[in-house]
């Protein structure tokens, strides 16, 4: 049992938060995961700090633009938009490295997981950095309250409105791109409302629209002040509305608790279990935590077949070694190219569907890639691969766009992480340890897969010149297999 | 595993003389050319590849190329009226006819114009044109409608049709170090490498291969199968890729470009007995928002100077007739250019179609309407998906409907 019980503890850390930190490893076979989930719980309870990493300049820029009144960005001369352009993207990229160092580092686990989330839920992509801390705060706040809140902040949202073309929407002149969203990837789901629904629910959220500033406006004088027919409900509606007339479908939380059982708990949908606590997230108005405390206070979720299945997406692979292997980096824009390499980019989803996860993370490039981080955070291994250019982001400049992907790991020199991991707590772990069961404990704690590597294939590839160096290159290796993939 | 036509059926039955268990070991007839007696290498060496074995080369402008000066309507008031900054002057263009003509840079093209393998299809689009770069090239690599979202790719998919089952995703290779979602199916992936010398370098290849070798043949389902399997296919594909590449390495003299570079590759891989019949590889970014002039041109000169070297190399090999390279951009460009000296996102757009075994040649279609437009953008009048429609099952001969979900009338190009 005292096996079992750590990897259910594992079990519940990696997919409860990214994983189990070198902090945790003498806690994992002493409490029980009843006893780690209510830490958890606890830990996430604070409401989290606004995380602000525009510059002076940008705020500078944003707040003229505001001050002067109507001002439009088109005022702004060519050399002011290219640095307002840069500006902006050194933002997002900095929010992103900031947001996945709390994923690793905080100890709200069950809050960033969950914020994780509802970042691929709520996908956006939108190249002012303003608007996108402005999006990340509202989901990171409303992470584990109710859903209702959540999407009714997301919806008046500027990067949302922009993002959804909902400035264009206007009475006559409907853009049925944010209310058709709304109902297909946020509420409804695919074939549970019909096409009329969309044009009704579009006219219902003419006016709604951002300042420059990212703050929301109601445009009384676009909007459409008609009667509205929207999943059968008639009348006067504007937005707000029809968000409630979402919210009352019962569909709503039938699709919501799909998408987070196949999150949190397996790839392949349980009906029984997903309609037995859409029932209760409905039921409870869709309490965020009510639903997280059914999955994971449950047997079920600790049943073997859960366990060790789900392929981890990039962000938990990259959050999940950190938490394990504490390291600072020189060259943090590893963990940008990284992500872009295999295939997840936070603020940057490839489509407002969000990541399809599951198997679609994997293929020949993004596996191999996978399987050689350890080693290239042991500079062992080089960074030889050039993502893919984004044109959404670089905007035809290409020069001012290279700075922050391809020179800095492409030019000489510069392509090793250069990562000093602190490997202080993580060997003294396993200063009891005998010699022969280093490799068999370490996996233990590594991998959540029923098999592993022969351990005599690890240990042919290990540094057996002291013990510290030895259990190091061992853990190097095991994390290099196809096991460490999946949680 | 696809077989081919013709002379390859003599090659077939004397691989059966050859001992059946070597051939099973190797896993692949392709590779089975490997032992070949040298004669019969030798005398292969002008045809290694008999004819009837077609193969599709795709080109990807990204950034969303200015097709409206790639293929430039000189008689057309309109158009150098909304561009008078950036309109190639008659006098530069490369004239294909009194009414239209290429972009300077494109004197490759105007030579398979003129020898009668090149073809252009106007006013490529789809419904409902989206103007951001990734969601109208997801348009593009998924073949969904504008607004569905699908997570696999046309050509991805044709590898599920095609490969069903087999041990190796040769079918369709990327050049590049990633894989794009056109080349991703639902079962089976595409390949993506840049140099199949280093399919995936890395100091830790040994062990790799060592913790494959350790794993018990297992076909189960779960998760950790399916990395396994992955991981099984890359290897064997990279050996596969390499040999093959060194069969009958291209000894033209292509330029030192990454364009270059990679139809080189491509040119090496379909001289030798690979079974990959699409290649895909891109070339950017055409994002001209500012100095659109000066941007085109070098990207133009990459491409002309590539191409021109794939196509004298392909027909130096008899292999032209059997190789249809298109090219496609996420959308056009607008009509108008804007203050910057360049131009913005646009929607419909042109497609070139090379290859030795057009059915129709030239304009396929008439040139866009710059009389008739929306909203200062042009319209489509082809949905892409029809050209797709076209390769798949006049050229791969595969079964289009499946693979796009729906029916699209095959056109007549090839």
């Amino acid at each position: 049992m005292f096996a079992a019980n750590q990897l259910k503890n594992q079990h519940l850390l990696w997919r409860a938060g990214f994983g189990p930190a070198v902090e945790q490893l003498a806690d994992l076979a002493q409490f029980s995961h009843g006893e780690f989930y209510k830490a958890l719980v606890k830990a996430s309870s604070k409401k989290p700090g606004y995380i602000n990493v525009a510059d002076n300049y940008l705020e500078g820029l944003m707040m003229g633009i505001d001050q002067v009144g109507r001002v439009q960005q088109k005022d702004l001369t060519p050399e002011e938009k290219r640095k307002m352009r840069q500006k902006n993207r050194e933002g997002v990229r900095n929010l992103n490295i900031y947001w996945l160092n709390e994923m690793t580092n905080s100890s709200s686990q069950l809050r960033e997981k969950m914020a994780f989330f509802w970042h691929g839920h709520f996908a956006c992509r939108n190249l002012n950095v303003f608007y996108q801390q402005e999006l990340l705060d509202v989901i990171r706040r409303n992470a584990l309250g109710d859903f209702g809140t959540l999407l009714r902040e997301v919806s008046r949202s500027a990067a949302m409105l922009f993002f959804l073309n909902n400035q264009q929407n206007r009475k006559g002149h409907p853009n049925e791109n944010f209310a058709r969203e709304v109902m297909e990837l946020f509420t409804l789901g695919r074939g549970h409302y019909t096409e009329n629904d969309v044009k009704e629910a579009a006219r219902a959220f003419t006016g709604w629209a951002a300042t420059a500033k990212g703050e929301f406006i109601f445009r009384t004088g676009q909007h459409d002040y008609g009667e509205k027919t929207v999943l059968g409900q008639t009348g006067n509606f504007e937005g707000d509305d029809v968000l409630d007339i979402l919210l009352d479908q019962k569909q709503t939380a039938k699709f919501i608790t799909k998408k987070i059982y196949r999150f949190f708990v397996n790839d392949q949908p349980d009906k029984q279990k997903m309609d037995w606590l859409a029932e209760r997230f409905y039921e409870s108005k869709y309490d965020i935590s009510g639903l997280l405390d059914d999955i994971f206070t449950s047997d079920w979720f600790y049943d073997e077949k859960n366990i060790g299945t789900k392929i981890k997406s990039p962000v938990e692979l990259l959050a999940g070694i950190q938490r394990m292997l504490p390291m600072k980096l020189a060259n943090e824009e590893a963990l940008i190219v990284v992500q872009r390499l295999l295939g997840q980019m936070l603020f940057y989803p490839p489509n407002v569907a969000g990541w399809p996860g599951g198997r679609t993370w994997i293929d020949s490039s993004t596996l191999m890639l996978r399987m050689r981080i350890p080693q290239l955070i042991n500079d062992k291994d080089e960074m030889n691969m050039t993502p893919k250019d984004d044109d959404d982001q670089i905007m035809g400049n290409k020069n001012e766009a290279v700075v922050n992907t391809k020179n800095k790991t492409g030019a000489k020199g510069t392509k090793a992480i250069h990562a000093s991991v602190d490997w202080q707590l993580y060997l003294k772990h396993f200063d009891k340890t005998s010699r022969e069961k280093l490799i068999n404990s370490m996996a233990g704690i590594l991998l959540q897969t029923k098999t592993a590597v022969d351990a005599e294939i690890i240990k042919q590839y290990t540094d057996e010149s002291g013990r510290n160096s030895f259990i190091q290159s061992a853990t190097i290796q095991i994390m290099s297999t196809p096991e460490y993939q999946l949680c | 595993m696809v077989l081919a036509h013709g002379s390859r059926l003599i090659a077939q039955s004397f691989h059966m003389y050859i001992k059946r268990k070597q051939f099973i070991q190797i896993g692949s007839l392709a590779t089975a050319s490997l032992m070949l007696p040298k004669f019969l290498k030798a005398f292969e060496n002008k045809a290694m590849v008999p004819p009837g074995n077609k193969v599709v080369v795709i080109l990807q402008l990204s950034g969303g190329n200015d097709g409206l000066n790639t293929v430039i309507p000189l008689r057309n008031d309109l158009y150098y009226k909304a561009r008078p900054g950036i309109a190639i002057e008659k006098a530069k263009a490369l004239s294909l006819t009194d009414e239209f003509g290429l972009h300077p840079a494109l004197s490759a093209l105007k030579e398979v114009y003129e020898d009668g393998s090149l073809g252009i299809i106007n006013s490529v689009g789809y419904p409902n044109p989206d103007r951001s770069h990734f969601r109208s090239m997801d348009i593009w690599h998924t073949a969904s409608q504008s607004t569905e979202y699908w997570s696999s790719g046309w050509v991805g998919r044709y590898l599920d049709a095609q490969c069903n089952g087999c041990d190796k995703p040769t079918q369709a290779i990327e050049i590049d170090d990633i894989l794009s979602l056109a080349m991703k199916g639902n079962a089976m992936n595409g390949i993506a490498l840049k140099d199949p010398r280093r399919l995936y370098g890395t100091a830790n290849e040994k062990f790799f291969r060592d913790v494959l070798k350790n794993r018990s043949v297992e076909t189960g389902e779960q998760s950790v199968d399916y990395l396994y399997k992955t991981m099984a296919q890359t290897l064997s594909s990279a050996d596969y890729i390499f040999k093959q590449s060194r069969l009958h390495p291209t000894t033209a003299n292509y330029p030192n470009t990454e364009l270059g570079k990679g139809l080189k590759t491509i040119a090496s891989l379909i001289f030798s007995d690979i079974n990959t019949r699409v290649y895909y590889v891109s070339l950017g970014s055409f994002d001209t928002h500012i100095y659109q002039n000066m941007q085109q041109q070098r990207l133009f000169t990459e491409m002309n100077e590539a191409i021109k070297i794939f196509i004298k190399d392909l027909k130096a090999n008899n292999r032209f007739e059997d190789v249809l390279l298109f090219t496609f951009s996420e959308f056009g460009r607008r009509v108008s250019q804007n203050a910057s000296g360049g131009t913005d996102h646009g929607t419909a757009n042109n497609m070139f179609m090379i290859s030795g075994g057009l059915k129709q040649k030239g304009l396929i279609n008439t040139m866009p309407d710059l009389s008739n437009l929306d909203n200062g953008d042009l319209k489509y009048n082809i949905d892409f998906k029809n050209v797709y429609a076209t390769v798949l099952s006049e050229w791969l001969h595969a079964d289009a409907d499946k693979i796009l979900g729906g029916h699209y009338d095959s056109m007549n190009f090839i």
